[in-house]
């Protein structure tokens, strides 16, 4: 009886640990980019806010990130600010190469996505979710945590 | 001494010529460039962390409309350490990471940021109206900072005497349009007088320990 019991114990773990195994592999599997410390500036009256990310590819190919959509927003733009000597502007961005084995960061002062008419009252503390497309068809579901713009970081 | 800015109007930003604002941003880098140089002449015992444009450039003074409505002058802020930034509202990158970092320095400032105001200037007067300016500025810190809008000549003006540079960017098909600008936070002392220019390169560590000596200076 208690043989049994120890087998149906050690079948299970075993089970529960080929679950585990395979999960994990297939995550690795369909993304080779993944998204740290993703967060949102949030600013008063819908003004256009700007969502900050660290994209991380493990893979050996650099991978392209190609489109940026949000059901929060009706609006997701990538866009960089370029310094010009002493003045700054914002330029659009097409795409942004995670290079392999490497990250990027979408950080002030240089990336940004531009996220513009939110399509309901977004407030900090809130998460929204924007959908990140690559150049190797896969689709990253990011949540963001929005923040108050006295927060750096 | 100092080359004099031709600023459009503003809403002729749609005939803008790629080569004017290049050398428009040329003479505010050879500016930038000569107030550093001229820096160096003035001798202290210590140096600034920041650009030392002391005797440089204009007293604070202007006549401009509050984030509460009313016409305010510059004289209204003398008493106290004015941080001037002109930025605008819609801006979603820049402008709230400097605010950001000014936010940083006064915490690091301690009690002694009750002796400091942040002046936020727009170069949007057209979209950035008092009540706008005010909710934004309250976002970062109602207390310390305070918006300031005023007509196109009011804020015109006020730039050219700075020589702050800005230029309105193409509008979107949605009637959008961005500001280029330029995002140096000026420093004027208790008195009135500018006396140093913080550029994105330099740390709130740096901006908060000049900031204590022109805080101290009582000179």
């Amino acid at each position: 009886m208690s043989i049994k019991i120890k087998t149906f114990a050690a079948l299970s773990c075993a089970l529960a640990l080929s679950f585990g195994v395979a999960s994990t592999a297939q995550a690795a599997g369909a993304n080779a980019v993944s998204a740290k410390n993703a967060w949102v500036r949030w600013l008063p009256n819908n003004l256009p806010a700007a969502g900050y990310v660290t994209l991380v590819n493990a893979s050996d190919k650099p991978v392209d990130l190609v489109d940026i959509s949000s059901n929060d927003y009706g609006d997701a733009m990538l866009h960089q600010t370029v310094s010009n000597g002493s003045s700054q502007k914002m330029v659009m961005v097409d795409k942004l190469t995670v290079p392999a084995h490497g990250q990027v960061a979408i950080a002030p002062g240089g990336y940004h996505v531009m996220l513009e008419d939110a399509k309901h009252k977004i407030a900090p503390g809130d998460t929204v979710h924007l959908t990140l497309k690559f150049s190797d068809g896969e689709t990253l579901d990011t949540p963001f945590a929005v923040k108050s713009p006295a927060q750096t970081k | 001494m100092f080359p004099i800015f031709s600023f459009r109007h503003p809403h002729t930003h749609l005939t803008s010529s790629h080569g004017l604002r290049r050398a428009r941003l040329l003479a505010l880098t050879i500016v930038l460039g000569a107030l550093t140089a001229l820096a160096g002449c003035t001798h202290r015992q210590e140096t600034w962390q920041l650009t030392n444009v002391t005797g440089h450039l204009p007293d604070l003074d202007f006549t401009l409309t509050g984030d509460d409505g009313r016409a305010v002058k510059g004289d209204a802020f003398k008493g106290r350490t004015s941080l001037v930034y002109f930025g605008y509202t819609h801006c979603p990158d820049v402008c709230p990471e400097t605010m950001g970092r000014l936010m940083q320095v006064l915490g690091k400032l301690g009690p002694d940021a009750q002796k400091v105001r942040i002046l936020f200037i727009t170069v949007d007067p057209a979209r950035d109206t008092a009540q706008a300016l005010r909710e934004y500025v309250g976002a970062f810190d109602s207390q310390h900072a305070e918006g300031l809008t005023g007509t196109d000549w009011q804020i015109e003006s006020l730039a050219k005497r700075y020589r702050v540079t800005y230029q309105m960017e193409k509008r979107d098909p949605s009637g959008n349009y961005e500001v280029t600008h330029s995002s140096a936070v000026y420093v004027f002392d208790s008195q009135g007088h500018a006396r140093l220019l913080a550029t994105d390169h330099d740390t709130p560590d740096a901006i908060a320990r000049d900031l204590r000596r022109i805080i101290e200076d009582r000179s």
